[in-house]
Parts: structure tokens; sequence; C-alpha cells
């Protein structure tokens, strides 16, 4: 017989659980209470809530486990609200467990009550009230096999206090399975599309495979890979997808979308066919829907129906699982291939797109030659590449949100899926750190770099002491240019150069002091002749938290950015002065 | 295009506000909503009236289905359907208009099923643009008071909307 805080611990151990991260709190105490008794569960206790959910939801993207938070009611549950936003935007596994008043004071506007089901609708997958405590085992249950399949995401379980109190005590039964009338997620791709897909893609005489988020998450990045060699397509990934496909192959274009690569979004716009996987067409990818790739014919595969035809139309949609469906084309493809009479692909018209392609990356391409200005101090472009080779181009690298986000993107090059962890839909500054963390607990062997501004680092800066507690030696490699550097770079496009509010004065923190007075490391970088040394000097010290402060070229933008409004996916500044 | 998707939900708590949320939440407009228990106390069925071109239907119906309490999700103007809507209107009847509103009651086969010394409550069912011409049709008669149950329909023939 167990209590209904007893429950939560056994059925979160029973589920296989590896790590809570959360924040105690009154409607919360009885299950915190459970917690201490339990064995197999540890718990992370972080400096706001906010960081609980970033830090479950950067474990959930490194190991594709489902992320686990604890808060209790009212703010707890709200501080929460951003992460769980963050993890809807991005389609990640997470189930949030928030403390909620007892039962009868339920709407009477109680000490920290709020109404966290109502609050978090339109960002979870789904959500449960708890009303009965012998519930608690099949919720639970129903709240990770609905977070982790189909399309992943968040799922939030409210629990009143009175449920899980110590002395009312019931049968505990976790079920194995779970089967709900309302939720099937589909399980293979319609095979006639499929045939269809196959015989389009065969037939391409200027193809591009536009790989996101979805083919890391639904477990297609090996399947893709050895699908796009075979054929020789070129690959490139969305913000999300960096990964997908091995980011040093010749075949891989680079990123596209608003800070895309020139040869990639170039190659876009003038493709034939265009083979889209897991990927959602989203506004900072496709600039003007209008004007996108006017001349391709496209092919969908996603596993969320919602996600095909939302923004531009396909002309073949395909709804299903991405390992399933790539399994299934590539089969298809080769059977037409054996069974067609002349050579599939059309070697030819490859070849003619290859040099294209070639002629786009040796004119504009980010990583064939200086795309960038000098500057006494160290270019943030630079700081990145040392990052890439200092670690191997084998670190974990999570980001927060600006112009040092891009640049993460665009020069550390992620051979491997689940290495680049960042706040993609959401763009949520102060993702980095916590995500980290979660990182770190997942692969405490591993390099885990997490790349930040002054401004973004500051936004959730109290996971420092979180750190100390827990020892995560993550490294904070910190580009800093005393600007929010993105809104400045809009600011200086878009609004004459008037900086409003998008300055610090002299108020930043000694990052090096602050660092130290956490227990950890902190090193300054002001020359860029420093650069090197003290990149290999935080890598070289496994088992300390390190603070890089960067000082970085603070008029540096990132390109190439797309022109909008109104510009096509070819269209881009390539530089302040030179656009497409 | 007007369209009306019948919808058959889990009967539980929140989900109804799950599908009002949905359609604020991503800018689709309801005209008519009309929910209530099925014979199967475990669904509820819900019918919705909404406006939108062939894209913006598709999306609804999608997003509608993604919803965890959603079993099942028809689009009733797709094929040959029932439609009815029930409207309540209280009016000012003194005078002649006692007399006319009754005859205009009487020629759209409505109900009068109250009545006070200056007023009626008239009731009428039917698909909305019978609704719609009788209010029209009252003519000068005051119209004091309006209630509407929003659409309700199914399928003709054989076909039925079941989980």
């Amino acid at each position: 017989m167990l209590s209904g805080g007893e429950m939560i611990v056994r059925a979160l151990e029973d589920e296989g659980v590896e790590y809570v991260f959360g924040y105690p709190g009154g409607a919360a105490l009885h299950i915190y209470d459970a917690l201490f008794q339990a064995e197999n569960l540890p718990h992370i206790l972080v400096r706001h809530e906010q960081a609980a959910t970033h830090a479950a939801d950067g474990y959930a993207r490194a190991t594709g486990k489902t992320g686990v938070v604890l808060v209790t009611s009212g703010p707890g549950a709200t501080n929460a609200i951003t992460g769980i936003a963050t993890a809807y935007m991005d389609s990640i596994p997470m189930v949030v467990l928030a403390g909620q008043v007892q039962s009868h004071l339920i709407g009477e506007d109680a000490f920290q009550e709020t109404d966290m089901v109502g609050i978090s609708r339109p960002i979870v997958k789904h959500s449960f009230m708890v009303q009965r405590t012998e519930d608690i085992p099949s919720i639970i249950k129903k709240a990770f096999y609905i977070a982790s399949t189909g399309r992943p995401g968040p799922v939030v379980v409210d629990i009143p206090k009175d449920l899980t109190h110590p002395e009312h005590k019931f049968e505990y039964y976790y079920p194995e399975s779970v089967s709900l009338r309302s939720y099937q997620p589909s399980h293979k791709g319609h095979t006639g599309q499929i045939r269809k897909a196959a015989r389009l893609l065969l037939g391409a005489k200027r193809p591009v495979i536009y790989a996101g988020g979805g083919v890391i998450q639904g477990g297609g990045t090996e399947l893709l890979t050895s699908l796009s060699r075979k054929l020789n397509y070129p690959v490139t990934n969305t913000l999300m997808g960096l990964g997908a496909y091995p980011g040093s192959d010749r075949q891989f274009l680079g990123m596209l979308g608003m800070h895309g690569f020139y040869e990639a979004n170039m190659a876009m716009h003038h493709s034939d066919v265009i083979l889209a996987v897991g990927a959602r067409f989203d506004d900072r990818v496709t600039n003007t829907v209008g004007k996108f790739c006017p001349g391709a014919k496209i092919i969908h595969i996603d596993v969320d129906p919602a996600s095909i035809a939302k923004i531009i139309p396909v002309d073949i949609p395909i709804v299903g699982p991405v390992d399933a469906v790539l399994t299934e084309l590539d089969a298809q493809i080769d059977a037409q291939v054996a069974a067609s009479e002349r050579a599939l692909p059309d070697t030819d018209a490859l070849a003619d797109w290859w040099k294209q392609i070639e002629s786009w990356r040796e004119a504009h391409g980010l990583w064939h030659g200086r795309r960038y200005g000098e500057s006494d101090l160290v270019m943030p472009q630079d700081a990145i590449k040392c990052l890439y080779e200092v670690t191997n181009g084998e670190a974990y690298v999570t980001s927060d949100v600006g112009q040092h986000q891009m640049f993460a993107a665009q020069y550390y090059k992620y051979d491997q899926p689940r290495r680049w962890i960042n706040s993609g839909g959401l763009g949520t500054m102060g993702f980095g750190l916590p995500a980290a963390m979660g990182v770190k607990l997942a692969f405490p062997d591993a390099d885990v770099a997490c790349v930040t501004g002054e401004g973004s680092i500051q936004m959730n800066i109290q996971e420092l002491s979180t750190c100390t507690q827990y020892g995560l030696p993550v490294k904070i490699i910190n580009l800093r240019n005393n600007y929010l550097g993105m809104v400045k770079q809009w600011q200086d496009m878009q609004y004459e150069g008037r900086y409003s509010e998008s300055h610090y004065a002299a108020s930043l923190p000694n990052f090096v002091k602050l660092a130290e007075s956490y227990g950890h490391v902190g090193i300054e970088v002001k020359d860029k002749s420093d650069l090197e040394g003290a990149m290999k000097e935080a890598f070289s010290l496994k088992d300390r938290m390190v603070f890089l402060d960067i000082f970085v070229e603070p008029h540096e933008h990132v390109y190439p950015m797309h022109v909008a409004p109104s510009g096509a996916m070819k269209d881009m500044w390539l530089s302040k002065t030179e656009r497409t | 295009m007007r369209r009306i998707l019948s919808v058959l939900l889990e009967n539980e708590p929140g989900a109804l506000s799950r599908v009002v949320g949905l359609f604020s939440q991503r800018g689709y407009n309801i005209e008519t909503l009309n929910v209530a228990p099925t014979e199967d106390e475990s669904l509820s069925r819900l019918t919705v009236t909404t406006r939108g071109d062939e894209l913006k239907i598709e999306q609804i119906t999608k997003h509608l289905n993604k919803l965890i309490d959603v079993v099942k999700v028809v689009d009733l103007s797709e094929g040959a359907h029932v439609e009815r809507d029930l409207l309540l209107v209280k009016v000012r009847a003194v005078g002649v208009h006692r007399d006319e509103v009754k005859r205009t009651t009487d020629i759209f086969r409505g109900q009068i099923i109250d009545v006070g010394p200056s007023s009626y409550v008239i009731q009428l069912t039917g698909p909305t643009d019978k609704l719609d011409s009788f209010l029209s049709a009252l003519g000068e008669t005051e119209v004091l008071e309006v209630v509407r149950s929003g659409v309700a329909g199914m399928a003709r023939g054989e076909k039925i909307l079941a989980p």
C-alpha cells in the first residue's frame, strides 16, 4: 500500500527515470518527502523552476529519453511555463509534475493557487488533473507514453496536495502498457505515396534533401545519411536538424534559412525536387512564402499530419514516423533503380547540379575562405571555430539565443545527432546553461560547452550555484560584445542604428570573479592571441566548471541574412554592403 | 465557405476548453458551437460551424485530431447530412402584432411556448437559414431576446460517427 506521494516516486522509478529536475514548495511537500526516502531517484535542485525545465529539456535532447520536472503550485508552476513552451515548440518529450493546492481549495484563490492546466493548455501536448489517488500510476504511465510517442512534446500532470497525503494509502500497480482510443500515432507511411515519392526523387535533376529536427527525434539519422549518399544528393539541415546529416561531409550544404548558408539557400531556391523530412517550413526557413522555391516539387515526410501543407502546399505528403518511411523509401528506390532500363538517378544532370553548387560554395560559402571582418578583438566566428578545433568537433554544444547561437550553428560542424542543443522554435534566452547541466548529467565524461552571450547568460546565471552543488563541469563560452547583439544587428539594419535598450552601459559584472565566487574557474580573453590557449586550458580542466569570458568585436553582424520582408530564399545580405 | 464539423470528444474535465482554446489560439473562427453528452456517457458530441477555405478546414481538422481528448472528427458538409438549430425568441406581442406574430409562427411551423400579457416566446427548429428567414419575417415586431442552440447535425443514411 502506497500513498499518492509514494506512488509518484515509485511510478517514476518504474518508468526508469534517471533524474528529476525540480524545486520544492508547499503543495509538493508530500511528494518531496516520499522522494527523500527513495533510493533510486536522484533529484537535481535548481535555483529557479525555469532552469528545471531547460535542464530536463537538455537531458531529453541529448539522450532521446523523456525529461522529468517536479515543481510546486502557483509560482513554481508559472516559472516552469517558459521551459514548457520551449519544449513544446521543439517537440521535446517532457513530463512536468506540478503540485496543486488541496482539492477542496481549488477555485478559491487559495495561497499559491494557479490554474496550471489552464495556463499551460496552449503549450502542452496534453495535460492531466489528478482526481483520485488510485489513478496516479496510470496517469503517469499515460503521461510518459504521450510525451514520448508520435510527435513528442511536454505533458503536465497537476496533482492536488491532498491526493499525495502520506496517511492515505492505496494498492499500487504500474501498468505495463497503455492504449488510448483517441491517440494512436501512425507507425508506417502510405506505401502508394512512398512509391510515388521514390519515382519523383529518382527523376530529379536538381534535388535537395531538407532535413529537420524530426529526423533526429525520429531516429532517422543513419537512414537519411545512407540514402543521401546512395543518391549523391545534396543535404541541408534546419537549425533544429543540425547533426541529422554529418556536418563535415562533402554533400552537406550547411544550415538553410534566415542565417543559412548561401549554397544551401541557393540550392533550395533553384531545386526541382525537395525531399523535406521532419521539418516544418517555418518562417525562419521559407522567407516570403509566395516566393518559396518556385520550380520545386515537394515531398514531405512527417509524423504530424498537421505539419504537412500548413505553410507550403506539397505535392507528395507522407504521414508517418521518419524511420519507418525512410526504410520503405530506401527499398522502393532500390526496386525502381533495379527495374529501370535507364540509369537512375540522372548522373549527368546531377553532375551539372553539383558543379553549380560548388560554384556557389566557392563564391560565398562560409567554410570556403574567410567571409567576415577583422578586428583587434576576437571575431565571434573565430571563437566558435576555436571551440570546434579544441573539442575535435565532438563536444555537446548548448546555446542561448542571439548572434552567438547563429555563429555556433554556422561554424561548429556537427557530425552526430543530439550534439547541438538549442531553443530553435521559441528562441528562449536563458536556455543554454541549464540545458548544459542536463546534458552533463547524462554524459559526465563528454565535453559540454554552453555558447552564450552576456545577455542570455544573465537570464539564468543563478544556475552557477547548481553547477557547484552537483559538480557539473560545463564550459561557458561567453561571447561578450556589450550589446544584445542580435537586437543591435536589427537596429543597425532596420532602425538606422538607434540602439533602443540594447546596451548595458557599464553595468556588466566581472564574470571571472562571479564564477570564482561560486567556486568555479573564470578566464578572461581580451586579446585574440590568447584565445586558443584559454580555450585549451578551459577544456583541460576536466573537473572544473569554467566561465570563459571572451571579449568579441561588438559591431559584427551575422551573415548571410535573408532580405526581408518580401525576399525569396535566394535573396540574402552577404555582408554589411553586399547582397545577392 | 461554411463548414459543419462534428467531433466525438472524451467526456473529461477540460476537454471542451482544449477544443475552444485551439480555435482561438490558431486564429480560427467559431460561428456556432453545440455540445452535450451522447448515449455513451464516456463521450460528448460537439458540433462546430466555422468558415474557411479547403486548406484552413484541413488544418482545423488535423489540429482537432491531434488533441488527445478528440476521438473522431468529420466534416459533415462534405456529404449529405441533416442539420438543425433551435431558436427561442421572445417578442413584444401587443395589439396587431399579437395576431401577426402568431400567423408568421404558423407559416414557419414554429410554436409559441410561453404566452405573457405583452410577450410571446416562440420556439423554432430548422437549418440556420430558416431561422434567419423567420427572424427577418418578424418585420416590425419588436424582438426582445434571442437564444439559439447552435447547429447540431449528423450524416444522412447508414453513415455513423462512432469511436
